[in-house]
Formats: C-alpha cells, structure tokens, sequence
C-alpha cells in the first residue's frame, strides 16, 4: 500500500517534471527566437560572394583553381615559425556550391545574439535534465519501460530528440541551428501529450510483458527522434538549396531570406548531415522491424501479417531504403533525396500517431 | 571517358575536366551501375530487312532481341529500382486503410455490409487482399527481378575487382575530393618508400607504380568490406522473399477451444477453423494430445489500470508421438512448442457447467458450455442446445437456452445484465429457454454458438412475459409444463489455442540478420583510394602530391588523408613555402601523364 502511495507520488512529480520541462523548453524557445532576431543586425552574405566567384570562375576555365590550391602555411607561434601540417583541400562533387561558406549561426556575428544562443543552449540542457527526470521517474512509478503508451512515448520521442542535438553539440558538431526548430515542435510535441495523449495507466497487458519491450519500442524512439533530426536538416536543406541556386542564376533574394539563409550552414552541409544521421539511423531502424518481428511471431504467431502498424513501418523502411538508393544515383542526388527523407519521416509519424488513433490495429492497445 | 585533357566537346571549365578525371580515377570502386544515359538503343524497328520470310524472321528476332535487352537494362537500372521501390512504399498503403482479409474478416464483412456498391469496385481492384493482389505481386516481383538481374553481374564484377590491383594515380592529382601537396628535402624515392610501407601498414592494397610511363606513385585502396556488405544486404533480400513465400507456401494453421479439464489432438478434424498453405502436406502435421489442466487469468483490482490483464496462464499436459507425458505452461509470450508446431494462447471466456433433465426426467444434457466474451469485462454470451430432449407426452420436443453468463453480475436499464469485472466475484447465468425444433436435421450447417428460433417458440413466465431466469452456482430451475428443467452446476473457463507450424521461418530470420550485418557494413565502410606521387622539382627539391577518392561523399575522406599526410611528414619533412602563391608546380599546367589513368578504368 506504501508502495503504491510512493509510486503514485512518484508518477505525480513524474508529471510535474513534464510541465517544468515545458516552461524551461518555453524560455530556450523564446532564447532561441532572440538570438534569431538579434543576428540579424548583422550584416553577412558571404553565399552570394562565393557562388558569383564561382560563376566568374567558370567562365574563366582556370582562374578558380589556384584559389583552391593548397598551401603549406607557416604559422608564427613566440617568433619561430612552425611548420603547420599539410593542409587538406577537399572538394566536393557538386562543385558549383563547393566554394560556399557555412553561415555563421543564428547568432550572426552579433555578440548579444551568441550571448542569447549560449543561453538557450543552457536552457536546453536544463530542459533536459528536467525531461530526462521525468521520464525516469515515471519509469520507477509505473516499474517498467517508460513507453507503455502514446503518452510516454511521445515524452519519450521528444527526450531523444533533443538528447541528439545536445550529443552533436557535445561532439563539436555546430548545430545549433536546429535548436529553434527542435524546441518549438518539441514543445508541441509535449503539449499534445499532456493535453490529448494523457494516460495514467500503468499496466501493461501480458502480450506486452516481454523482454521485446525493452528492444523494440525504445530502439523505436531513438530511431524516430534521431530521423526527426534528419528531416528538419532536409527541410532546411531544401530551403537553403533554392536560395543558393536562386544567387547563382543572378536572381536577388529578399532580405528576410537573406537574413535567415545567410546564417544557415551551406546546402552541402546540411544535405551531409542529413545523410549521415539517417545512414546511421537505417540499420538500427531496420532492427528493430526485425526486432517487431521476432516479437509478433511469438506472441501472434507469426512475423509478418501486414497489420496497420507493420504496413507503415515498411513502408518508413522503403522510404528510406528510396533515399539511400537515391544518394547513390546521380539524377536523382539533392533536392528529390531531401524530398524522400522528409517522407520518411512524415510515415514515421503517420505510423505513430495516425495508425494508433485513427486504424485498427492489433498494436492499438497502447492506449490512446 | 578519355584520358585526354582537353574536355569534351561542347563541355567547358574546369568541372567537366575535374569531373571527368575523378570519374576515370574512380572506375571499379564500386559496382554500382554507371549512371546510363540513355545510351542503350533497341532494336527501333528499322535496319536493313532482308526479303522473304526468312529475312522478316531475322528482322523479327533482331528486334525482339533488341527490344529485350534495352527492357531488361531499364528494368535492372537503379533509375528503375528507385522508381519501384517508390511504387512498393505507395502500393503498401491502401491495405492499412482498407479492412483486409485474412487479418481483419470482420473489418471486411462489416465494410461490405455498409458500402455494397463501393466493394464491388474494391473487389475488382482486389482491394481486399492488397498485398496478394495481382498489382502488389507485380510490383515487387519486378523490383527482385530488378534485383537479382542487378546483383549477379555486380558479384562477377566485384570478384574481378578483388583480383585487380588499385587503380593507378590519375594526371591530375589536385582535382580528386581530397588533395594535397608539399616540399620535403626527402628523395623521391625514398618518400615513395614510406608511402608505401605506410598504407600497407594501415591495412590498404599499395602498389609502387615506376616505370616508364608517368610520375613514379603509390596507388592504394581500401574498404572492399564495403561491397561485400553491400551484395550481401541485397543478397539477404532476396533469402528474405523467398523465406515468406515459403512460409506462405507450406504452413498450417489450425485454432481450437478448450474447455478446462478437457483434451484436444492435433488433427484436422478436431480444430473449430483450420487453414493451410496450398503446398503443406495435412500428413506432416505434427501428431500431440492436449490437455487443458488449468487456466489463470487475472487482473488489476485498483487504480487507474482496473480490469486490466496482468496474467494470463495455461496449465496444460501434452503427449507427444512416443507416447511421453509433459506437463507445462503456456503464457502469451511464450507458446509451447512441440516438434515444428508452435501452440500458442490466444483467448479465454468461461464455459457455464449446465445438466439439463427433460419432460421424462431424464438427464437429456449434462456438460460445461463455452460462452463467447463481448467486452474486456467478460459479459459473455451464449447458446445451449439439447437436441435430444423428449417433452412429457414422450413426443421428441427439443429445448434451448440462450443467456449471458456474467463473471461480475450487474444489471441496469441501459445494458441490461452485464458484467463488471472479468473474474468470478459474483457469477450470475442469465437465461431465456425455448423449445420446439432446433432445425438441427436440416442438413445445415449451424453454429454452436447462435440459436436459430424460427421453428423454436419462446416459454413464458407465470405472467405472461418471456420467461428469464437468473441463476447462481446450485440454482435449479423448472421450466413450465413440466418440460423439463436447468441445473447450473459451476463453471468452468476455457482457453483458445492457435496451432501453427510454418516453414522458414529460420531462412527469414537468418535472412533479416545477414541484411542488417550487410547494411551495417555497406554505410559504415568507405571504399577509398590513396595516390602518394613524389618527383623532383624545378628547384631540386621534391614535391610530394597526396590525394583521396571516395566512392561515397564523406567528411572522412579528407580526414584520413590528413591523417596519413601528417604521418608521411616523418620521413618526408615539410619545407616553407618560399614563394606563398607560386606552390609547388603549379598545378595549372597540365604536365603530361601518358598512363595516367590507364588502370584506374578496371
Ligand atoms: C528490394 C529492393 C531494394 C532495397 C530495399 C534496396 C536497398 C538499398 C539500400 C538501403 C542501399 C544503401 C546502402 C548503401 O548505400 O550502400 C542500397 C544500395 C544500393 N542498391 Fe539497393 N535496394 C534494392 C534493390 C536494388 C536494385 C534492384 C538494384 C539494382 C538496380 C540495387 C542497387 C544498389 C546499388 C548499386 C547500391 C549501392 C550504391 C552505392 O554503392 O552507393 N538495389 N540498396
């Protein structure tokens, strides 16, 4: 019975967290808007210089290539010079946009903006840990996997998201331009759930008491959150791209866009790091179908039946399975291998929350 | 592609050279197919035709042939397989929308009940079983034609590539993905030799290219893995198809209700549905016995979960051909399996222990009889049937009831008798009785579970109304006229079993596992070539180029390149830059490379 009493106050702090989470995710979000619109003071459009470069280069053969031959630099180091390493040039196979410069970051180079930006990455991990409590207290409340239902594992979705961006920006990778994005449709993401997803349940039925729980549904999150991530680079990608080719055709963008795609990465940056998350991501996403699989036959009696929730996750499977094929074909590079990712992703979620709500699936016992 | 420097004609600047250097450079590494360009052309019904039947007939096969082989390269091309993997991803939808047989009879019964006009055109479109449809079927059966017309000949090709050597260095060094350059007072030679022995160390096939034709070069290659997980992924896809057709092929499938205390053998004739593949051999059905000893349900009795399942168990004990007795469980997650028969639990209700005596006061039926479960609560419903009852004028009068039995009793105006929760607090057998004519000796089949009243007339109560009676556990109730009466002794519960064996099922997981295994190392291996170039200088120094090729677009190219430049410096120290703009030679000028990329075309 006390027991039950302390679990019962665990799951309520567990819920208290989730709001505290939300209010944190609100300031980063308001952070986040504010290194947006303090970098816009600054004045930076280094895109443009670089494709008309690249455009007078083309029309004079050989004039670009010294620009990209390497030197052996000597830097000066207490007056001695110190011989640096060879330096590597590397250029891409698109080489029109190889010139271009990442952007700057939302924050320009204003400093009140960085100030800002530096800021909402701390709120983020703030965030974080708050979010990460919550799911680990509700895990201790309910004694099993935190994803027993759509509730916990939209909390859940969320936490891994945003547990990859702060991981990228551990590892030095600059990304904090998908901070705002993120933030936003993680709050959204957690609105739902405490509003229309909300389930206090705490019981699994036995055909969910199985070791597969604790395989297959989380390596389902981190895949879907960690593809999240790949889809919001490919959108912003796409974006990017037609401002790029919009400069090298001589056409004047406006200056919002400008101001907002001048601080991006470059088209080619974020098409890489789009790919590299969901080449990763493919053969753990291809697991745990498998992973589904061996489960179903066990408990269903067999691997495969084509029942709602197995029908989209193939169908995610071949989607991505389509953007693998089209990074490696030539025509097909680029913007339409965006276009896939992104309907990746949207049958990610259509499998998650339309298949639970709207079909009729065997797996809809997750509970609304 | 030419070995000439000067670009195609029509083409100009310095991509289409780079990228037609880089292209040459990176012949063979992999064996993807080249992008075609339309290039193919069939047979176009033109061409000389010679005259009489024998020419038409010579034409006629020339441009069948022609018109084959351009199908068959389009179909085989990764232009096609993208496109068909894109139809398979759109042709999967419509079958999670659409109630679809076999998983959902229900679903489609209800659909076809509700929109006639619009079934007949979803039959037609074999909307019902998408994914055994004609069009599903085409879809994918091309894609894995495309696929093993695609894989085969990259196998041959990619033998041929582990016997060649790596690719010699192109002209152009500094148009690959990865380039650099520097001076070293180090002799040609002897940074040559550390080049080599360095990547060989690092595990790439090196080779020392001196010789007549061209600067004196290492060429290096590594990450043939990469290939090998490539083919073998879509290897493994193909085991995968062919693992679920056999297991459409050969499988039985068989379910079964039992009553607890009460026994079933696994034979065709005893199963309530029974369903196979069309090539399994009803012989090859394993041979067991099954008893049903025991069976536990229960559920939470507090909180938010109330009347949730938290077990469900079978205590049962099987024979096996040998004749051998074993007692075990069976729970949802894990069947018990006997030889190649799985048999797993897939249901339970309770089955209300009923002894019927008749107008002669004879015991007419006596037994428990299964009741079906209408909601989580268990409010369950059925239909006792006494066939053989005589009425008291000794004319046969058969009798039958039909009730609900409820575990947790409740009554309302809304529902009527219902149940509250799923476990036996207080089980109640509430029952109407008929008599008359069961229509059992039609000839028609009948479901043991829905009373057809047309020949039956209903019994009435001392008031006038249809006669219904709650009964608890010893109850006994007389029905009127004397014809007979209904003992409700207990109850017992029942659980259903689903009997399956099905073939492989171990090639689909072996086959599943090989093809992670093989994507694993198809996206994380990167196929790459090393050149190292050393020769002596306008100034008598010498110049080392290095520069990487991946066959995928990597930030890891350039990386390891640095890497390994970083480690050549040992033996090959970096020298100032004099002249910051000048460089070493100046790249511009196209020095003359006869062999240049002679080998890197294999
Ligand atoms: C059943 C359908 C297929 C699926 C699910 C599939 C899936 C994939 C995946 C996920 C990759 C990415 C791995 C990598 O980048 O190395 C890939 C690569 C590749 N696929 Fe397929 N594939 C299918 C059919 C085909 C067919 C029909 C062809 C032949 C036209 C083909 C040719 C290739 C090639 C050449 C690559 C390697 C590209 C490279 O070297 O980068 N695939 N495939």
């Amino acid at each position: 019975m006390t027991l039950a009493a302390a679990n019962e106050g665990l799951a309520d702090l567990s819920n208290t967290l989730v709001y505290a989470a939300m209010a944190v995710y609100a300031l980063t979000f308001l952070a986040y808007t504010a290194e947006w619109i303090l970098g816009s003071r600054s004045k930076v459009a280094r895109t443009a210089t670089a494709l008309t470069a690249e455009r007078a280069g083309q029309d004079d053969a050989e004039a670009a290539v010294p620009a990209q031959r390497p030197a052996v630099t000597v830097r000066e180091a207490g007056g001695t010079s110190v011989l640096e390493r060879p330096r590597i040039v590397s250029r891409s196979t698109t080489p029109a946009r190889d010139a271009v410069p990442d952007g700057p970051g939302a924050a320009g180079e204003d400093e009140q903006g960085d100030t800002y930006g530096r800021i909402a990455v701390s709120l983020t991990v703030l965030a974080f840990l708050l979010h990460l409590g919550a799911v680990i207290t509700r895990a201790v409340a309910v004694g099993r996997g935190p994803w027993g239902n759509m509730y916990e594992f939209s909390v859940a979705l969320a936490v891994v998201g945003i547990a990859g961006y702060l991981g990228f920006l551990a590892a030095r990778t600059p990304v904090r331009w998908l901070g705002l994005p993120l933030v936003t449709t993680v709050l959204l993401d957690l609105g739902l759930a405490v509003t229309v997803l909300y389930n206090e349940q705490t019981q699994l039925v036995p055909a969910l008491d199985s070791v597969w729980m604790w395989i297959h549904v989380p390596l389902a999150i981190v895949c879907g959150g960690l593809f999240y991530l790949g889809a919001i680079s490919a959108v912003l990608y796409l974006f990017r791209d037609r401002y790029e080719t919009k400069l090298a055709t001589g056409g004047q963008p406006g200056r919002l866009a400008t101001s907002v795609m001048e601080r991006l990465p470059s088209s080619l940056t974020l098409d890489r790091f789009s790919y590299r998350i969901n080449a990763a991501v493919f053969p753990v996403w291809t697991f745990t179908i498998v992973a589904g699989a061996i489960w179903a036959e066990t408990a269903w009696g067999r691997y495969w039946a084509w029942d709602p929730k197995e029908t989209w996750a193939f169908i995610t499977w071949v989607a991505y399975a389509a953007y693998l094929h089209a990074r490696a074909t030539a025509g097909w590079k680029g913007r339409r291998a965006a276009y896939l990712a992104i309907a990746g992703v949207i049958c990610f979620l259509i499998n998650y929350f339309g298949v639970n709500i709207f079909f009729d699936s065997l797996h809809g016992y997750g509970g609304v | 592609m030419t070995d000439d420097a000067t670009p195609p004609p029509g083409r100009k600047g310095p991509e289409t050279a780079a990228d037609a250097d880089e292209t040459t450079a990176g012949g063979g590494l992999s064996t993807a197919p080249a992008e075609e360009e339309a290039t193919s052309v069939p047979g176009s019904f033109g061409g000389a035709r010679a005259p009489g039947a024998g020419g038409a007939l010579a034409w006629t096969a020339r441009e069948a042939v022609g018109w084959a082989r351009w199908f068959w390269r389009q179909l085989t091309s990764m232009r096609v397989a993208l496109i068909l993997l894109f139809l398979l991803a759109l042709a999967s939808i419509p079958g999670s929308l659409i109630p679809q047989q076999g998983t959902d009879e229900l679903g489609v019964r209800d659909f076809r009940q509700r929109n006639p006009g619009l079934s007949d055109v979803y039959d037609t479109l074999q909307l019902f079983h998408v994914y055994s449809s004609v069009w599903f079927s085409a879809i994918y059966l091309l894609l894995f034609i495309s696929l093993v017309g695609c894989i085969l000949p990259r196998s041959w090709q990619f033998v041929g590539q582990l016997r060649a050597r790596p690719a010699r260095a192109p002209r152009r060094l500094d148009r690959m993905p990865a380039y650099t350059t520097w001076r070293t007072d180090t002799a040609p030679e002897q940074v040559l030799d550390a080049a080599h022995g360095l990547l060989r160390g690092r595990r790439f096939r090196a080779d020392r290219h001196v010789g007549a034709a061209g600067r004196p070069h290492v060429a290096a290659e590594k990450g043939y893995l990469r290939e090998v997980g490539n083919l073998v992924f879509h290897l493994s896809l193909v085991v995968l198809l062919v693992a679920f057709a056999i297991g459409r092929l050969f499988y039985a499938e068989g379910g079964k209700l039992v009553v607890e205390g009460t026994s079933f053998a696994n034979n065709i004739t005893m199963y309530d549905d029974f369903e196979s593949g069309t090539l399994y051999d009803l012989d090859d059905l394993e041979r067991f016995g099954l008893t049903l000893n025991d069976f536990q349900a229960t559920f939470a009795r507090s909180g938010p979960d109330l009347g949730t399942p938290t077990e469900f168990t079978a205590d049962v004990t099987y024979r096996t051909d040998d004749g051998r007795e074993h007692d075990t469980t069976i729970d949802v997650n894990t069947p018990l399996r006997i030889g190649d028969s799985r048999v797993r639990l897939i249901g339970h209700g309770f089955a209300p222990d009923v002894t019927v005596t008749d107008g002669q006061g004879d015991v007419v039926y006596s037994g428990p009889v299964p009741f079906i479960p209408q909601d989580s609560a268990l409010t369950s419903t059925g239909v006792i049937k006494v066939p053989d009852a005589v009425g008291p004028d000794g004319e046969p009068d058969q009798l039958a009831f039909q009730g609900f039995f409820n575990p947790t009793y409740n009554v309302d105006e809304v529902r009527g008798p219902h149940s509250t929760f799923p476990e036996p607090d207080f089980p109640v057998l509430t029952l109407n009785a008929f008599h008359g004519d069961l229509g059992v000796d039609s000839g028609l089949p009948q479901n043991v579970y829905q009373l057809d009243t047309t020949n039956m007339e209903q019994f009435t109560g001392p008031d006038g109304d249809l006669l219904r009676f709650d009964m608890q556990p010893g109850d006994t109730v007389d029905l009127p006229d004397g014809v007979g009466s209904i003992t409700f002794e207990g109850f017992d519960q029942w659980a259903t079993f689903q009997v399956a064996s099905r073939s492989g099922n171990t090639w689909a997981l072996v086959g599943s596992l090989a093809a992670i295994v093989g994507l694993v190392g198809s996206l994380m291996l990167r196929r790459r070539r090393v050149w190292v170039r050393a020769w002596t200088g306008d100034d008598g120094r010498t110049v080392v180029e290095m520069a990487a090729l991946g066959r995928t677009e990597s930030a890891r190219v350039p990386a390891e390149l640095a890497a390994l430049a970083d480690a050549l410096t040992r033996d090959a120290p970096l020298l100032p830059d004099d002249a910051p703009d000048g460089g070493p030679d100046s790249p511009d000028d196209p020095t003359p490379e006869s062999a240049a990329a002679e080998g890197a075309r294999t």
